[in-house]
């Protein structure tokens, strides 16, 4: 706290020119006028009694992301159960099976519906469960409310009413739309996070009004009161219009007063506001939209064959129906033994019709069997298996955060192997917002060995790569002398530093600079010592940043705006320039030279501060030195510093670009230095002005201290450059490398800003030297009316047709298109008109990448992707601004682990780190995809199989409705006897390992391009049912027909053969499945052959207890089948015809078209791959999918460059080079 | 917290420890279980599987169909269809009407033995286009009422044959009431050939589902007589034909036990059946048939059997052959990564 009360007494607005100056109260300031609808909110502050009675009654703070509560849940869980087509028709079913035309009894047809239904809502009520465990741990959160008389105390932020007065400290997040009414800092300004809710990372200053500035103690509070007239709640986050009444004086409001619920306060020890919006009418709340339940790809073809199966049902039932009305008109008379008509119409000749549409609701019962009520089940119990199995992965469990992935939702499993476009945000997804000091130029000279990841993969592969030609090509001259060039090359290149050696040393956060020219003081050794010291200087005067001493390590620490500012500080204090302390009008730093004990603390007068905007794109400080001397120090984006450059301030200007460029090209965030030595004269001319300006009244007058500022930041010095690494997450290159190999298309969504989007594509690899960068911006930016957005439209209209005309007439296949738009052209380009040209356009670009988008258009870009291409598209992101994408998107990922649950409430399935994404799609995506697609298949073709038998039958009974097996199989069918194995075919599958499943990536293109769920397939399948179910049924017939089955005599009753059948039914299904699985564990063998076994058991035990309940089937095996030799073998007979069809056709396809992965099952069974090195390897490298995007290409592209350049080399080194040099061995 | 040490590092240490401990708890516990990597035997199909797959099923096949076929070939069976033979030459046009009238319709057959026939002959009659299987009639039966006398009155699923003159049939229902009733006698040289007619039902129902206490009651006392009549003083354990009856069968064409012949009988025997035509198949035109067969251990004669197992195992050997060409004339190397998608056609991703 003390900390926070010296900080307290900086005037931070003296340091800043135009961020935050306070305006002066004018005559052109009035308070808004604001009457009518729309603008009905009062606010009094300080009475929030005054809120709890109507009109002022607003909503309570308590925020509520449920879909249900205790009394909406029964009929809304049953209304959603019930929405699926599938249930409503079990459903009828199951009503139907009360009367007497069912042909089960009724409970057979209740039991199971319940059971699903029963089974679904208690999931659904589990994860709305853990919902509202969420919520609630939010609306429990306290926090520190004026109570009375001055006294504020903690209460649950559910319990925040408007109008109360809120004191929020440090680090501590909002817990309402609050107006800021005073902060610990005596001009009232703070700094907030606005993370959560637009991603963006640097920080927001946030300024109160000048009359409410005194009110900045606990006891101020006793006697505040104020009134809050303003709008009503809405979503947009960067608007508000209110005024204020402040002793019987309006005050206008406006959206800098405005503290959003859910951003962070930092760097300010505490602020006081007033609570405006609550709970729900709160702008972040307001900006939530209601999670929608998704439905994966599969399921929804699998809703299509539901409607297959359900015409192929009513169509058998119309077939047994109208069978059954000319049997009942035409034969029925004749049949003196069933006494017909009967006394309810259901058997009456003289009504066929009135006969015939009851039949129809039995038959449509009985053969409801091809529409599998368990399938639902089966597939939910799979998922939730499936989901269990991510959730246990040890290899996504990130050991830093303590974090486990997490499948949220288990529905859209199979849809992670179906994915096509990656969306991901950018900070806290890709980066981890934490920005590493890497390297710099001085003086024209580079510094800085730390290699990055590009460089360093690029250098082993080319190693490699020579190592390998020699090895297995002839040896030839050329190739010897390449080696060694290609070695010593790499020396030069200086990358073969490995980062092994780097993990020695203590790390320090924001520091990763390597280098022993410049550390520990050597860098007086250096031959421009003085340039260098201008270069530290710079670093660490020129910022705007506050340190803070950690008492622990007595190290300073740096709060400063943004992350690179503080990587700087860092750098600065490591070089031994600390800044240790800023006052009101200065900044000390202790210099620390090897040839002095202790070091120097040096004070530095800040004259004035020019502070960075992003239309300047640059800050400067003037400072006085010690000795006197007056320095402008600026840094900035080079192309600006480079135009305010001197004519003698450009002595290193051309090398220092080369090593921008450089730096550009490896993703690192580079500024210009630069300085300039000002007369004492001088300045203060300038300064007068400055001074006079700034104290002037007038619309114009910022506008005019820009233009002062314009004309002191010229003629610098060039000093040098730094270059910042934006910290990526680890393992994101690679795995945005390992997921374009796989065919995904990866685009990022980012709130920054284009600079900072286009130098993390160049880190990700999404963007890389050599492509074609299509940037679509908007021109006049300033012009708002009407006519000019036509304008506006059509530039850019224009810009995107130029751009795909370019795309198209393309001829280069290796060409690659990375197009970079902004936020405020999305705005234009989203529009209905345009967006689908802007869709085909970023199609046909190998990377894409949209900067400065808000939530809103997040979520929009998403589903313009989703419907314009009709694909698979994952979102993945961190904050609360995500959400509205991740909710969009076909599966929605959240980056957890981080601040903030928003992203990770939102989503479908939570991971520590980005990295682990790879292992999430190509894995287990994969996995779940094809169990999932091939159980669906064998649930079908097993439903047919067996449903159509009972068809049959049907028809050899006068279409009477009589089926051949006893209930009691036909309950069993699908629960018991068949359902395990086809539960671990989808649990347990597995086609190859997870190792080669990352290993060869191509393999994930099974899933997107649907392979094992496509209608050929699907039909396939269902044929393969029809053939099963006519196999089974008519060998038996044959069989059974007439004759006695056993050496006694005895002929075949209805129950003897109905139980063969059945038999026969239980092996060739379980023998099919065995077919299908190629991942035999014992859980697997034990399944698959116990379910056989069941059977018989289920014979044993039914037949042995009384015929009171077991009826026909009473003693049917021991005494009737099994010691009937015919038993056997027709059921040994029928199932080899049953499962030989596809055991023919299976072998087939792999002597002659067989699929990737089986060649891969080959490889690995016969050890190819520890045999065979090399094949192995070389097809690890070309199953990759054709990417124009991603580290391997750009390793490609940078070993292409090195080639060239030894080339180059070469060439003028031997001339009788005759060997062309090829680059085809790495294409 | 250790005073020695430095307090910072004793914080650091301590709370990394905590959270430490917090995050043990949340991670994945390794098994092979569900790590996914449980040994699991992963079976490709080779050439060589596939050929000797298939070849083992034709070897296993077709010696069993040719045992099945001989065996099926040493049934000896005597199929005689009497419905319209033994209806008087002036009754033919009115044959509803001939069976349903009170005048005798005693039958002579006359029947050759082909083939020495060893004893037990089982003596058969089938029906044919009845429908013992309609829904109607299966589910016209009370199981409870056939058990045991106290649950006589048992009779709601029996509709509408439950009950005669205000009392409950028993049998009731569809099934008992229409009880097959022809009866065949049968002479070889003049000599009566005893039929035996015990045994011919499963033992396990006569012991547990016809009731050794249940006797007949008002059974075809109704206004409609379906078919035979039972002896009123036997126990329902003992009728055997009605047993054998009630057993439905699967299909509208059925052969039903009727008794043994415990003789052996001759080749060129001639047997002389007197038979009782009483039974109506003639409203809707059913065939009767009356079937004397020896059995073997398969059961009936049942060519059928035989020859689909020679059927599948010759396709089976067909296929390996066919397998064994394919892997003569064009083999794949297994493994070879030449077929693999991105071999096959580069660039066409």
């Amino acid at each position: 706290m003390a900390r926070g009360r010296i900080r307290a007494k900086l005037r931070r607005s003296s340091l800043y020119t135009f961020g935050c100056y306070r305006p002066h109260p004018s005559d052109t300031e009035r308070p808004h006028e604001i009457q009518g609808p729309g603008y009905s909110r009062m606010v009094y502050c300080n009475k929030p009694h005054l809120h709890e009675t109507k009109p002022l009654r607003y909503c309570s703070n308590y925020i509520s992301t449920t879909k249900y509560n205790i009394i909406t849940f029964l009929p809304k869980a049953i209304f959603e159960q019930f929405r699926r087509v599938a249930n409503l028709y079990f459903l009828l079913a199951a009503i139907l099976s009360f009367s007497p035309v069912s042909p089960f009894s009724a409970y057979s047809m209740v039991a199971p519906l319940v059971f699903v239904v029963g089974l679904s809502m208690a999931k659904e009520a589990l994860e709305d469960w853990r919902r509202f465990m969420q919520d609630m741990k939010v609306n429990l959160r306290k926090a520190s409310i004026h109570k009375r008389d001055g006294i504020f105390g903690n209460r649950p932020w559910m319990k925040i009413r408007v109008g109360d007065v809120v004191k929020v400290e440090k680090d501590h997040f909002f817990p309402a739309d609050l107006l800021l009414l005073s902060s610990s800092y005596e001009d009232g300004i703070c700094y907030v996070e606005t993370m959560n809710l637009d991603g963006e990372t640097n920080l927001k200053v946030k300024r109160a009004l000048e009359v409410t500035l005194p009110v900045d103690d606990d006891v101020t509070f006793k006697e505040f009161s104020a009134t809050i007239r303003c709008e009503d709640p809405n979503s947009n986050l960067y608007t508000f219009v209110g005024n204020l009444e402040y002793d019987r004086q309006l005050y206008p409001l406006d959206p800098s007063q405005i503290l959003l619920r859910d951003s962070k306060l930092r760097n300010t020890a505490y602020v006081y506001g007033v609570v405006i919006f609550t709970g729900h009418d709160s702008k972040v709340m307001q900006n939530a939209t209601k999670s929608p339940s998704k439905r994966s790809r599969i399921e929804k073809q699998m809703d299509k064959i539901i409607y297959i199966l359900f015409t192929v049902l009513v169509f058998i039932s119309l077939i047994s129906s109208i069978g059954f009305g000319v049997k009942t008109k035409n034969e029925m008379p004749h049949w003196w033994y069933l006494q017909a008509p009967d006394d309810k119409d259901l058997y009456n000749p003289d009504k066929p019709v009135v006969s015939g549409i009851f039949h129809l609701v039995t038959a449509l019962i009985l053969y409801g069997y091809l529409i599998p009520i368990s399938l639902y089940v089966s597939i939910e119990v799979v998922k939730v298996l499936q989901a269990l199995f991510i959730n246990q992965d040890i290899r996504m469990y990130d050991e830093e955060t303590g974090t486990p992935a997490q499948a949220r939702t288990s529905n859209l499993n199979e849809e992670l192997g179906q994915v096509d476009t990656i969306l991901s945000d950018k900070t806290g997804t890709l980066t981890c917002n934490q920005m590493d000091f890497l390297k710099c130029s001085i003086a024209g000279k580079a510094y800085g060995t730390s290699a990055c990841d590009v460089e360093l993969a690029a250098a082993k592969q080319m190693a490699m790569d020579l190592n390998g030609q020699n090895k297995n090509g002839a040896p030839n001259s050329w190739e010897k002398g390449g080696k060694e060039f290609g070695e010593s090359e790499i020396e030069l290149e200086k990358v073969v530093t490995s980062k092994d050696e780097n993990g020695r040393k203590p790390t320090i956060k924001g520091f990763s600079f390597e280098d022993g020219c410049l550390m520990n003081g050597t860098w007086l050794k250096e031959p421009n010592v003085d340039v260098i010291l201008l270069f530290f200087r710079i670093l660490s005067l020129c910022h705007t940043a506050i340190p803070e001493l950690n008492v622990e390590t007595g190290n300073f620490t740096y709060e400063a705006e943004s992350p690179d500012e503080g990587a700087f500080l860092v750098a600065a204090r490591e070089f031994g320039f600390e800044f240790c302390k800023r006052t009101q009008s200065s900044i000390f730093v202790r210099e620390r030279y090897p040839s002095f004990q202790n070091p120097i603390e040096r004070e530095f007068k800040v004259l004035n501060l020019l502070d960075f905007t992003s239309k300047r794109k640059r800050m400067s400080v003037i400072v006085r030195g010690e000795d006197g001397q007056i320095f402008l120090l600026c840094k900035g984006a080079d192309s600006i510093i480079f135009d305010r450059l001197s004519r003698n301030g450009r002595m290193y200007e051309e090398v220092t670009t080369t090593h921008l460029n450089e730096y550009g090209e490896v993703g690192l965030r580079t500024l210009a230095l630069a300085y300039k030595k000002l007369d004492e004269a001088e300045y203060s001319a300038w300064n007068e002005e400055f001074s006079k300006v700034k104290t002037s009244i007038g619309g114009d007058r910022e506008e005019m201290l820009e233009q002062l500022a314009d004309s002191m930041e010229r003629d610098l010095i060039l000093v040098g450059a730094t270059a910042v690494e934006d910290k990526l997450q680890k393992g994101v290159p690679q795995c945005i490398d390992k997921l374009a190999q796989a065919g995904l298309k990866i685009w990022v969504l980012t709130g920054d800003k284009m600079e900072t989007a286009i130098n993390i594509g160049y880190a990700c690899s999404l963007l890389r030297q050599g492509m074609k960068q299509i940037c679509i911006t908007t021109v006049n930016l300033d012009t708002v009316d009407k006519n000019s957005k036509e304008d506006v439209k059509e530039n850019i209209l224009m810009q995107i047709t130029n751009a795909l005309q370019t795309v198209n007439l393309e001829k280069d296949p290796h060409a690659a298109f990375a197009l970079i738009i902004d936020g405020k052209t999305l705005t234009y380009v989203l529009e209905d008109d345009m967006k689908h040209q802007f869709l085909n356009l970023a199609v046909g670009c190998a990377s894409v990448i949209c900067c400065r988008v808000s939530p809103k258009q997040k979520a929009l870009v998403t589903r313009l992707v989703k419907e314009g291409t009709g694909k698979t598209t994952l979102a993945i992101g961190d904050g609360a601004n995500d959400v509205g994408m991740i909710q969009e998107a076909d599966i929605g990922v959240g980056i957890s682990g981080c601040e903030g649950m928003q992203a990770v409430m939102a989503s479908d399935f939570s991971i520590a780190q980005f990295r682990f994404l790879e292992r999430l799609l190509v894995v287990h995506g994969h996995w779940c995809y094809k169990r999932i697609a091939q159980m669906i298949c064998y649930f079908f073709y097993k439903n047919i199989a067996f449903g159509l038998t009972i068809f049959y039958f049907e028809a050899f009974t006068g279409f009477s409705g009589q089926s051949v097996y006893v209930d009691w199989y036909m309950l069993l069918f699908n629960v018991v006897l068949t359902s395990l194995p086809v539960i671990s075919l989808g649990v347990f599958e597995q086609d190859v390992d997870s190792e080669v499943c990352l290993q060869f990536p191509a393999l994930y293109q099974q899933g997107p391009k649907n392979l094992f769920f496509n209608w050929c397939r699907i039909f396939g399948w269902m044929g393969n049912g029809l053939y099963t179910s006519l196999v089974i049924f008519f060998l038996n017939i044959i069989i059974f027909y007439d004759q006695a089955f056993r050496a006694g005599g005895q002929t075949a009753d209805m129950t003897a053969v109905g139980t063969v059948m059945f038999t026969c039914i239980i092996w060739a299904v379980n023998c099919q499945i065995a077919l299908i699985m190629s991942h035999f564990t014992w859980i697997q063998h034990f399944l698959v052959w116990a379910s056989i076994a069941t059977w018989y058991i289920f014979l044993l035990v039914y037949g042995s207890i009384s015929p009171v309940f077991s009826e026909y089937a009473f003693k049917i095996l021991i005494e009737v089948l099994a010691p009937a030799p015919i038993y056997w073998i027709t059921t040994l007979l029928v199932t080899v015809a049953c499962i030989l069809p596809y055991l023919a056709h299976i072998s087939f396809r792999r002597s002659f078209n067989p699929m990737d992965h089986h060649i891969i099952r080959e490889i690995k069974y016969y050890k190819k791959d520890v045999e065979d090195q090399h094949m192995w390897s070389r097809e690890r490298s070309k199953a990759r999918q054709k990417t124009k995007i991603g580290f391997t290409v750009r390793v490609d592209a940078k070993i292409r460059q090195l080639r060239g350049r030894l080339q180059k080399k070469y060439s003028s080194l031997a001339t009788h080079n005759v060997i062309p040099l090829t680059e085809t061995k790495h294409s | 917290m250790n005073s020695d040490t430095p307090s910072s590092s004793a914080g650091g240490t301590g709370s990394a420890d905590t959270t430490g401990a917090r995050r043990n708890s949340k991670r994945p516990k390794y098994s092979r279980f569900t790590q996914q990597e449980l040994p699991a035997c992963k079976p490709i199909l080779t050439p060589k599987w596939v050929i000797s797959a298939f070849l083992l099923v034709s070897v296993v096949f077709i010696p069993i169909g040719v045992v099945s076929l001989f065996a099926s070939q040493d049934v000896v069976e005597i199929v005689d269809r009497y419905d319209s033979d033994c209806i008087p030459a002036g009754a033919r046009n009115n044959k509803v009407g001939f069976i349903q009238g009170s005048q005798v319709k005693t039958c002579n057959r006359t029947l050759r033995v082909p083939k020495r026939m060893k004893q037990p002959i089982y003596v058969y009659y089938q029906l044919d286009n009845f429908y013992q299987n309609h829904r109607r009639y299966v589910k016209s039966r009370s199981d409870q009422q056939l058990r045991s006398p106290r649950n006589e009155n048992d009779t709601s699923a029996c509709k509408p044959e439950e009950n005669a003159n205000g009392m409950s049939i028993v049998p009731c229902g569809l099934v008992a009431w229409s009880l097959f009733n022809d009866t065949y006698n049968f002479t070889h040289n003049n000599q009566q050939l005893a039929i035996n007619k015990r045994d011919i039902s499963w033992k396990s129902d006569r012991d547990r589902k016809f009731g050794k206490e249940v006797y007949p009651k008002n059974f075809q006392n109704g206004t409609l007589i379906g078919g035979a009549h039972l002896d009123p003083s036997k126990p329902l354990s003992e009728q055997e034909d009605l047993i054998v009856w009630m057993r439905t069968a699967a299909l509208p064409t059925f052969r039903k036990l009727y008794g043994k012949i415990e003789t052996d009988l001759q080749a060129g025997d001639v047997i002389d059946v007197t038979l009782e035509n009483n039974y109506n198949t003639y409203s809707f035109d059913g065939k009767k048939k009356l079937v004397l067969s020896t059995t073997s251990w398969l059961g009936g004669k049942n060519d059928f059997l035989g020859i689909a197992y020679l059927t599948v195992g010759g396709l089976c050997f067909f296929l390996a052959m066919v397998f064994i060409i394919i892997y003569l004339v064009k083999p794949r190397q297994l493994g070879d990564p030449s077929y693999l998608s991105w071999n096959r056609n580069p660039g066409g991703h």
